[in-house]
């Protein structure tokens, strides 16, 4: 790989890997089980210089902002490579949020470029949040069929400046990215990046698991988010590895992909983990009585042997029909953006699929602590990669307390928030929020969050308070939305809720319609930002001298409730 | 070819689903939530959406159904394909 210590941004060392593997395959695209497309480290440089001189002659340079809002594909690459070849600041959002959301995140970060598929252009364009934009001077779109209504965009085609665009060099102090690690509410949480950020992440994340060329790595996770960012394209670039990118997720195509490929790598999140698990097991369960059994003394036996470390060859010679469904060569499937239950580790582990599970957040520079499978362990999230400091604050008598991290990976701050900002980097140190302890051999363990947040089997961040828009104008007294957790701290990272409470006024009661108006406004929010139980409180909410909930001490005071009494279903 | 209209693509959707999740026939309606109704997650949504792909003929951008949560909305999004 390359060695990242000699570089000062992610555009150099991009620049870099291009030259040093020209014949290597970097990136394969297939759509529904059709291979689309095939580039090499060569075409791949073709493909983007002349859209860094479109950028340039649009004249982005430094200090510029340009946002991707794409599915993963080949084009998210290549224009994340043009915006870095220019020392612009890349503001990858997520192509999965409603466009009015997108539109407010454009606005906020201030983007003049975006880069973005047609199809989402044109939910994107048709939405009255354009009018809000008009830091936006400049829409690409790609895949746009030959006759449609672009709607003011330039086709992706014919966006190729002449001659060779000029590479300016970016300061490990700039910021690279500015990443939306959460919250299209009140105030959406815009962590900036610094290219050091991803220099220090890459090379700390290499060092235990390596890419190297002929890998191939399965991207699946939106490449917006910083895990697939990084797994899924710093990292295989600056080893010459290959990203194998699927224009649809559906289970069927992804089953297909790992021996059609025979993919190194994978990124998960838990829920899709899990369901592979279930859908495994289901299999198994299937088999004649006879073939179960036997499956599960193997089981038993790769455990045994595998027990201080992972040996794969000897998995998959032992359980060559399950590795040859994985396509044969899988080293480890990572798994991440939310807690990961024990067992659904043990499960892969068993079989010889090791899971490389951790702990991060975007405020750090994704991954804090990962599982060095030396041994294996499903009740932690591992050590602290190099690099990283990770003190526990205000253990209590079982030496749980706040995890704080110091790194040179932890983010810059928070984008024009400074406030916010101050309180959660002090002196240096990056209070996460959440709660854990050390064991006796320096494992990490987690123990549930400070904060009144959830964070979802998909790996979505949901902060209670940007749920409480979709309530608004509820005839009640006044209402407010908590995570169950911050209420009623569980020491768990399971089965993390939302809750709506509710203050009726004096005198009123909880109708049949109240409830419904409820039902009705939730099921109108996205799936994961659901509340999934409500509290009636039956006195007035503190309040500070503005008027705002004072949030803290509602939640202390509703602790003093039964949990399980007091929640009702909606 | 004739052309469907958004009732019957919605008719059609709902036949689909409920053979897929294997409900009861009739018990699906337009405005259901088929996450909560089916008790679905978001994996299984798309196994659905290919499902709709093969029978209408089309092809659906997976972002279609994110955020989409009832039968009304999904075929609207498939009604535009048509």
């Amino acid at each position: 790989m390359l060695d990242l210590k000699k570089y000062n941004s992610v555009g150099e060392a991009l620049r870099d890997a291009l030259d040093t593997w020209p014949t290597e395959v970097c990136l394969i695209e297939s759509d529904r089980g059709e291979e689309k497309q095939r580039l090499t480290y060569r075409n791949f440089k073709d493909n983007a210089l002349p859209l860094a001189k479109a950028l340039q002659d649009l004249g982005i340079g430094p200090g510029d902002r340009v946002a991707i809002i794409m599915t993963n594909q080949s084009k998210w690459l290549i224009s994340a490579y043009a915006i870095f070849f220019r020392g612009a600041t890349l503001v990858p959002l997520d192509f999965k949020l409603k466009s009015e959301e997108q539109w407010q995140l454009l606005k906020h970060s201030d983007a003049k470029v975006l880069i973005t598929e047609y199809g989402i252009w044109r939910q994107l364009s048709a939405s009255p949040g354009r009018s809000a934009a008009t830091c936006l001077k400049t829409v690409i779109a790609t895949e746009a069929p030959k006759d449609a209504d672009v709607s003011g965009a330039e086709r992706w085609e014919n966006v190729k400046g002449a001659n060779a665009p000029v590479f300016i060099a970016q300061g490990r102090e700039d910021i690279a990215c500015i990443v939306y690690s959460s919250g299209t509410g009140g105030t959406p949480k815009c962590c900036m990046m610094t290219h050091e950020n991803y220099l220090e992440q890459c090379m700390a994340l290499t060092s235990l698991y390596p890419f190297w060329p002929g890998v191939r790595y399965l991207s699946i996770l939106p490449t917006n988010h910083a895990i697939d960012f990084m797994v899924g394209f710093f990292g295989p670039f600056t080893c010459g590895a290959a990203v194998v990118h699927l224009r649809t997720l559906r289970p069927e195509y992804v089953r297909e992909a790992f021996p059609k490929y025979e993919i190194t790598y994978v990124s998960l999140v838990p829920l899709v983990l899990k369901n592979l698990q279930k859908g495994l097991q289901a299999r198994f369960d299937a088999l004649p009585d006879a073939k179960r059994k036997a499956l599960d003394a193997i089981r038993n036996i790769n455990r045994a042997l595998t027990k201080d470390r992972p040996r794969l060859w000897l998995s998959r010679k032992l359980l060559g029909e399950v590795h040859a469904a994985f396509g044969g060569k899988l080293e480890a499937i990572i798994v991440g953006g939310a807690f990961t239950e024990p067992q659904t580790l043990q499960f892969f582990y068993d079989l010889g699929i090791p899971v490389a599970n951790g702990y991060g957040l975007t405020e750090a520079g994704t991954a804090v602590t990962v599982n060095d499978l030396k041994p294996f362990r499903a009740d932690t999230v591992g050590k602290p990669l190099p690099g990283m400091e990770v003190q526990i604050r205000n253990a209590d008598s079982d030496g749980i307390g706040e995890v704080a991290v110091r790194s040179k990976t932890v983010m810059a701050g928070y984008l024009n928030e400074p406030q916010l900002t101050d309180e959660t980097i002090v002196d240096g140190w990056l209070r996460t929020g959440d709660m854990g302890r050390f064991d006796s051999t320096g494992h990490l363990q987690l123990f549930g969050r400070k904060k009144n947040m959830i964070v979802t089997e998909e790996g979505k961040n949901v902060y209670a308070e940007d749920v409480e828009q979709a309530f608004e104008g509820l005839h009640v007294k006044e209402f407010c939305v908590f995570a169950a957790n911050f209420i009623w701290p569980q020491r768990s990272m399971v089965n993390e809720k939302l809750l709506l409470v509710i203050h009726l006024e004096h005198g009123q009661a909880f109708t049949p319609e109240l409830k419904s108006e409820i039902s009705t406004r939730n099921s109108r929010l996205i799936n994961y930002k659901r509340v999934h139980g409500m509290v009636i409180y039956q006195e007035d909410f503190p309040l500070t001298a503005s008027l705002k909930i004072k949030r803290s001490e509602l939640a202390q005071r509703l602790a003093a409730l039964d949990r399980e009494q007091s929640i009702l279903p909606i | 070819m004739c052309m469907r209209t958004i009732e019957q693509t919605t008719q059609e959707i709902l036949e689909l689903a409920t053979m897929q999740f294997k409900v009861p026939a009739g018990s699906l309606a337009a405005d259901d939530d088929f996450y909560k109704k089916l008790g679905i997650d978001s994996l299984q949504a798309l196994e659905m959406l290919s499902r709709l792909e093969n029978h209408f003929r089309i092809e659906l951008p997976d972002y279609e159904v994110q955020g989409v949560s009832d039968f009304k909305t999904l075929a609207q999004r498939i009604q535009a394909r048509l």
